[in-house]
């Protein structure tokens, strides 16, 4: 299998307290990879570390063997991530179309100079139409995201990253804040797309959720890797057990 | 005659400036209470060269490329910064072109540079010269509004970090909306310079910066209508109603206060839901409209 990406040997300290300690974790191509921990545990900074957005004290991160830990966060993305937050972040003058839209039309904002010549938005809005219908939104396009629900916000988040047309999907909390209903439909989308081929990381708190459709679970707890493999071993795994329930429950 | 044509002149000057400051604080979201430095360099480029019989057609774009050049290491320094500190870096800006300037005798200190020569193509020529400038300029914002920069640069005004997220590269994004309007600042000012003979420190200063700002906001930000529509009215407000001559600052920020508390999209937004709310005419087809 393809190695996408390597996270080698990680750390982010954050004055005296280790976020991320001497973290590893390899995602193969094809992969649909729950990321779980308890809170605390550095899943958001090392979410941050791969973006870019953190920049760790020690380690490197490699995406599709290239070494990307020196990468602004926007060359990261032009080399293949995509991201979703964990807070919904909508451009909220743009409606869902355009948004998704605009995430389409990459190689066309490749080049600040060069995006001035161009004015041609159809094939991209046609494009962004199909994704937003593959995540169950072609009825509300031209809406303002102001109006829409979070649920549907969520869907978009998923719908710009996939725009990107990402080697690697990183979803940071995807099904927070939904009904029970709204996170098992966006979950059984998550799986549909790693069915497609789509390699996904998803950090994620609804271990219900994370266990029904992910078979590899990464386990950190404070800022340490805790866990990794089948999803049905980790999670008998006592280490596990105790991080999450407290020493006793094991 | 002569009245209306310096009152033409006036507002198709004040009209560009307006338009450059909309492309980087309307079109990009960025803040700038500093942009009458980059009116300043313009204004003084020209004036300098003009004394030293460059043909003032010559000095247009020496002006726009010097204004832009300051743009540029200015834009470099501080567009790392955002929001509110965007704005006291730009109104340093605004501060240390003004202390500089006042200083040098080269520049002309306190003084100013008098006795500008003209321009050379008479009053008129000179009107339409400023009117062309400010079209040409108004065009070319439409333009870019619709291009896939100005879509870009309306998602770095909406979310620079989801922008980035985007893959695009924000900070090069943002030099260049910087660059294009103080570039066009600089445009204004040589025409500044040529359409009243005279520059001094204090024609560039904070009021001035305001002003212009105030021209944006209250025309509605990022509407190049609006933004004409306002910097022409209120550029030749004051030359019309001594009142507001008097009282400029006052005015200006009054009338900032107002469109921030009622309407914070200016004239522009005022229009737009004015229109729609006005229901539109149904055809009449026998009583059977529901």
């Amino acid at each position: 299998m393809t190695e996408i990406l390597h996270v080698r040997d990680v750390t982010v300290r954050f004055g005296g307290v280790y976020a991320v300690q001497n973290v590893d974790l390899r995602i193969n191509n094809g992969e649909l990879i729950g990321f779980i921990g308890p809170n605390g545990a550095g899943k958001t900074t090392l979410m941050r570390v791969i973006t870019g957005i953190v920049q760790p004290q020690s380690g490197r991160v490699f995406l599709q063997g290239v070494d990307i830990t020196d990468k602004a966060t926007h060359l990261r993305i032009r080399a293949g991530l995509a991201l979703a937050q964990q807070i919904v972040q909508p451009l909220r003058a743009l409606t869902l179309l355009d948004n998704v839209a605009i995430a389409c039309g990459s190689d066309k904002t490749r080049h600040a100079l060069k995006s001035m010549w161009v004015t041609d938005i159809r094939s991209e809005r046609a494009q962004a139409r199909e994704l937003l219908a593959r995540v169950g939104l072609s009825h509300v396009v031209d809406e303002l995201p102001g109006t829409m629900p979070l649920g549907y916000l969520k869907r978009l988040e998923v719908a710009r990253a996939l725009a990107l047309n990402p080697r690697l999907l990183l979803l940071d909390e995807p099904l927070a804040g939904l009904s029970q209903k709204e996170a098992a439909s966006l979950a059984d989308l998550i799986a549909t797309l790693n069915a497609d081929g789509q390699t996904i990381l998803l950090i994620e708190h609804n271990l219900r959720e994370v266990m029904r459709i992910c078979p590899t679970l990464y386990v950190q707890d404070n800022g340490k890797s805790l866990a990794f493999g089948k999803t049905d071993q980790v999670m008998s795994d006592p280490n596990v057990r105790n991080a999450y329930l407290g020493v006793g429950h094991a | 005659m002569s009245y209306e044509i310096t009152l033409m002149t006036t507002m198709a000057i004040s009209v560009l400036f307006a338009l450059s400051l909309n492309f980087i604080t309307g079109f990009c979201g960025q803040i700038s209470l500093g942009h009458a430095a980059f009116l300043g360099a313009g204004a003084y480029t020209s004036a300098m060269l003009s004394k030293a019989d460059v043909p003032f057609l010559f000095t247009i774009p020496a002006a726009a490329i010097c204004a832009a050049m300051l743009g540029a290491i200015i834009g470099l320094a501080s567009l790392r910064v955002r929001h509110d500190f965007l704005a006291i870096t730009t109104m340093g800006v605004g501060f240390l072109f003004v202390g500089i300037i006042r200083q040098q005798d080269f520049f002309g200190g306190e003084i100013g540079i008098a006795g500008i020569p003209s321009s050379g193509f008479g009053k008129g020529g000179f009107m339409l010269i400023c009117i062309a400038l400010a079209l040409t300029f108004a065009a070319f914002s439409l333009y870019v509004r619709r291009s896939w920069m100005g879509f870009v640069f309306k998602s770095i005004a909406d979310n620079e970090d989801v922008t980035r997220v985007l893959g695009i590269d924000v900070s090069r994004y943002k030099l260049i909306a910087f660059i294009i309007g103080t570039g066009t600042a600089g445009v204004a000012g040589a025409l500044y310079a040529h359409h009243f003979r005279f520059v001094g420190p204090d024609s560039f200063g904070f009021v001035e910066s305001i002003s212009v700002l105030a021209m944006v906001i209250v025309g509605g930000i990022g509407s190049v209508w609006g933004v004409i529509f306002a910097a022409a009215l209120l550029s030749v407000l004051p030359m019309l109603v001594q009142f507001i001559d008097d009282y400029k600052l006052l005015f200006y920020s009054g009338l900032l206060f107002a469109m921030m508390r009622f309407s914070p999209d200016g004239i522009a937004g005022l229009c737009t839901r004015l229109f729609s709310s006005i229901p539109r005419r149904v055809p009449d087809n026998g009583g059977n409209n529901r």
